[in-house]
């Protein structure tokens, strides 16, 4: 008997050996892929509602943008965003429906504390019995930037997009787009709320749920005589070069022609002009001729140097949430197009961007040269408040040298001193910056822009703005009557002036 | 042997005090834990439910010191941690069942009591060998009795009278494993001579294959009459296991295991329900049936033990509710989700302890009643949590058993503790007489 009873013993053994192989294939090996399976969602989702998802906080690691609180509806935690529109658009939603956009999805891994800085602290948490928690995400946002951003953008008629970048870092200190949406019912745990917030933001005609200042490409006009200008500096022109100075520009192939601003003369009808006075009057004419002069190739060079691609979404300036970043066309796509080339280069036709982007590019005239990635998230603090990981600034490149970095930050301020950015300037402080009044489509109101750095010597902030379909002023409007106003007053709460 | 009792005795307390205090703690703190994990705060029943393990445990430790003090100490607080991880992972997924677990296992720990202070030498049971054979026949077949059986989830093991409702089989099989560790002691002697040989196995005499034959019949009986798979595999499991123990007839085994195939194969021949059991152990997973009545359940079983993952949700955290049948047979799935492959890990581990301290029980007591209770005690035991975990994670076809000490239900524990309390019986001998200690 004794030796069946060993017998047993192993047989029996052999048995659990099999058990315990599977537990092994169904809980670690195989673990991923059955828990991933669609028909397991709901399980998945609640487990992701167990945990205290982490806050994401303004630059000041105080001001609460997104927050997650104890609930007492079938969801253990209720997400919140307690300044409700004003961040929604860079925290983005956090929906038990529809899942999660911007901030809440790029950094979920960290919010929800799956990220492996975190694991000690998950697993004190667990053997403790408390709730998972995640980690906190401090932004670069400045609330009173943000908060004045939003005040001068709703003071002006129809939709504005208003950009605050910080010219030594690339931090995003502010990023206002109108119009925009409240978060918190779509993070309701009532699934009929979150319907119906759903359906409408989705029916709006406005698209509330696409920021302007990111999401969406608009023709910069004039402010891109700031990327034709750095392209004429680059190849060997200063800002004495001089070019005729005729009333119309004829286009080459077509009858068609460039005009300025109101069809006016620039400098009073000189025969020649310089680089400066043309940037200063902002003179079509003159940066259509330079356009044909450089050619698509360089120009398309220049643009591509400060982060332009070819093509809508092939972004190659990274982000900390999905954006789309400005386009100019291949130069191939000029060929046997030449008057083309002279409306591109004073912003209208193939060429489009956002406020972001010609933020970036003011910034990177404003810091020497020196184009900055634009950086949102600066650090993750885990629940303990230590800081698990930061985000320092990083170089994007160098689109122009130090040298006509100057040039061109001393011809954008004389654009602000005594040309078409004058309703921008502020007693004491010296601010650079560049109009555009975009052409859209036969009979809209123009776009109207304006890019911008202060102080010019030595610029805390580069702001863009672009007030669409001309604001107040419809299609009377321009640049420096509609936008350059709401940068200055972005400007003065920035420097406390 | 006695003379060195006292003092093995005394050691043997020691350990046995520390493993039930260990046990004690592992219980209270998985169902405190529990409750923090659900709500955040202490369980408001935790005075009386913690009352109820501590007097519980603490009191089997005096009765297992009084009437078998030289019981194997780990035997109790094995099964104690079992019944307290179940009792946490119940208390989480319900109040409601807690509340009546919590009463089962009180009446659980007073049927160890009587039955150690009953049953003072194993010997005593195996005066009655076809009395105790009957009776556990007599359960058996009780739902089968018109009017006080019951159909439960498509298999009639219920019976109810009045306002009480139980599963007599849990009772009758521990009485069916005394029957034949008491039967097969007796005739083991006949049932070795071989005389019949095919191929290189030699069989006794035809008439002495009768009782397999017989067993096997039974089995086949639960099958078709209860629709019962779960039990029918158990038995006849136990009954060739004992039979190739007592024997040493490796053939009986062989026998076996063709009769369980033509068995299996009978079942899946005339049962759409056995089929069913079969298709959905193959493609539980496939997208267009894991929604599917019957296919739904293991599949939640997968999704809840993959979720869990190495270290679990953590008790309380976890969404075990999804779980069919979460507080019964798919219990080790609840846990697998909240306590991770670290939690299923310690729990089969738990039963590894728990059947290879019944076979070593075997193998230390010297009279062939006692070792065959005990091996068949522990395959028991073996058997059952094979057939409910194998079938939770997919190892073979579902078949609706409980997991001993831990699932839910009544029936089922008061059982389990009766077995446990046997189990400690055999590995102590007879309990001192009044006053000897």
């Amino acid at each position: 008997m004794e030796r069946q009873i060993r017998r047993l013993g192993f047989g029996l053994l052999a048995l659990f050996l099999i058990l315990f192989a599977q537990i092994n294939y169904i809980q670690v090996f195989a673990a991923d892929r059955i828990a991933n399976d669609p028909a397991n969602a709901l399980r998945l989702l609640r487990a992701e509602y167990e945990v205290d998802r982490g806050s994401i906080l303004a630059n000041d690691a105080a001001t609460v943008l997104a927050s997650s609180r104890k609930s007492f509806g079938d969801l253990k935690y209720q997400r919140r965003y307690p300044l409700g529109a004003r961040y929604a658009h860079l925290t983005g939603f956090y929906s038990f429906i529809f899942g999660r956009s911007e901030l809440e999805q790029t950094f979920n891994d960290y919010l929800a504390g799956n990220a492996a800085e975190l694991l000690p602290q998950t697993l004190a948490d667990l053997v403790l019995g408390r709730d998972k928690r995640g980690a906190t995400i401090v932004t670069s946002l400045d609330p009173e930037l943000q908060a004045a951003a939003e005040q001068a953008a709703a003071a002006e008629e129809g939709d504005v997009a208003v950009a605050v970048v910080e010219p030594s870092t690339g931090n995003v200190l502010a990023l206002v787009a109108e119009p925009t949406y409240d978060p918190n019912p779509l993070a309701s745990q009532d699934p009929e709320v979150v319907r119906s917030a759903w359906d409408e933001l989705n029916a709006d005609p406005e698209k509330p749920l696409v920021s302007r200042a990111s999401d969406e490409l608009f023709p910069p006009g004039s402010t891109f005589k700031i990327i034709t200008a750095s392209a004429a500096l680059e190849n060997g022109f200063g800002p004495d070069s001089t070019w005729p100075n005729p009333r119309e520009l004829d286009l080459p192939l077509t009858d068609a022609t460039i005009q300025n601003f109101g069809g006016s003369h620039c400098s009073g009808g000189a025969a020649q002009i310089t680089l400066a006075s043309a940037f200063q009057q902002s003179c079509n004419v003159t940066f259509g001729e330079i356009g044909l002069e450089l050619g698509a190739e360089r120009l398309a060079e220049q643009a591509r140097a400060y982060g332009f691609t070819a093509e809508a979404g092939e972004d190659v300036i990274p982000f900390d949430i999905p954006w789309v970043s400005g386009v100019f066309p291949d130069a191939a796509t000029f060929e046997q197009r030449e008057p083309a080339v002279a409306i591109s280069a004073i912003g209208q036709q193939d060429v489009a961007t956002n406020v972001l982007h010609m933020a970036l590019v003011a910034a990177s005239i404003g810091n020497g040269g020196v184009m900055m990635e634009p950086n949102l998230v600066t650090e993750v603090r885990d629940p303990t408040g230590q800081v698990v990981a930061e985000f320092g600034p990083e170089v994007f490149g160098e689109p122009l040298s130090p040298q006509n970095a100057a040039a061109l930050t001393q011809m954008m301020v004389s654009v602000v001193d005594g040309g078409t950015g004058t309703a921008a300037q502020i007693p004491g402080v010296s601010i650079a910056g560049k109009t555009g009044t975009a052409q859209h489509g036969e009979g809209a109101p123009p776009h109207a822009w304006f890019v911008s750095f202060a102080p010019a010597g030595a610029p805390e902030v580069a702001v863009a703005v672009v007030v669409l379909d001309g604001g107040s002023l419809g299609s009377e409007a321009t640049g420096g009557q509609v936008a350059a106003p709401i940068a200055r007053a972005v400007i003065e709460v920035a420097l406390g002036v | 042997m006695s003379r060195a009792l006292p003092r093995t005795s005394s050691a043997r307390f020691a350990s046995s005090i520390a493993f039930t205090v260990l046990a004690l703690i592992l219980s209270v703190g998985a169902y405190v834990i529990a409750g923090f994990g659900k709500r955040g705060q202490l369980p408001a029943t935790f005075g009386l439910y913690a009352t109820i393990f501590a007097a519980g445990y603490v009191g089997s430790l005096l009765v297992i010191r009084r009437f078998a003090p030289s019981a194997d100490p780990a035997l109790f607080p094995t099964a104690g941690v079992l019944v307290g991880l179940g009792f946490a992972m119940i208390f989480r997924l319900s109040g409601g069942l807690a509340a009546e677990q919590a009463t089962w296992i009180a009446v659980g720990l007073v049927a160890f009591a009587a039955t150690l202070m009953i049953v003072r030498d194993h010997h005593m049971l195996d005066a009655y060998t076809y009395s105790i054979g009957l009776l556990g026949l007599i359960l058996l077949m009780l739902p089968m009795v018109p009017g006080i059986g019951q159909t439960i989830n498509g298999a009639r093991l219920w019976v109810q009278i009045g306002p009480l409702g139980f599963q007599p089989a849990e009772l009758g099989k521990i009485l069916v494993v005394i029957f034949l560790a008491s039967y097969l002691n007796q005739k083991r002697e006949l049932l070795q001579v071989a005389t019949t040989r095919i191929g290189p196995f030699r069989l006794p005499p035809v008439k002495h294959l009768a009782p397999v034959l017989f067993a096997w019949a039974g089995s086949l009986a639960i099958l078709f009459v209860q629709k019962d798979l779960g039990a029918s595999l158990l038995y006849f499991g136990i009954f060739v296991v004992l039979l190739w123990v007592a024997t040493g007839r490796a053939a009986y085994l062989v026998l076996g295991l063709v009769l369980f195939a033509i068995g299996a194969w009978l079942g899946w021949v005339l049962f759409d329900h056995v089929q069913l059991r079969v298709d959905v152990w193959l493609h539980a997973l496939d997208p267009e049936k894991v929604f599917e009545q019957g296919y739904g359940q293991l599949a939640q079983s997968q999704f809840a033990m993959a979720t869990g993952g190495l270290v679990g949700s953590g008790l309380g955290k976890g969404s075990p509710g999804l779980i069919p049948f979460a507080a019964t047979d798919f219990i080790f799935a609840a846990i697998g989700e909240e306590l991770g492959l670290l939690g299923t890990t310690a729990v089969l581990l738990l039963y590894v302890v728990l059947v290879g301290k019944g076979l070593r029980i075997a193998l230390e007591v010297r009279d062939g009643f006692g070792r065959l209770l005990a091996v068949g005690l522990a395959t028991m035991i073996a058997i059952q949590t094979f057939v409910i975990v194998g079938g939770v994670i997919r190892v073979i076809p579902l078949t609706g058993v409980t997991l001993p000490f831990m699932s839910y239900g009544g029936s089922s524990l008061v059982s389990n503790f009766i077995l446990l309390a046997l189990l400690v019986r055999v590995s102590s001998g007879p309990a001192p007489a009044r006053g000897a200690i």
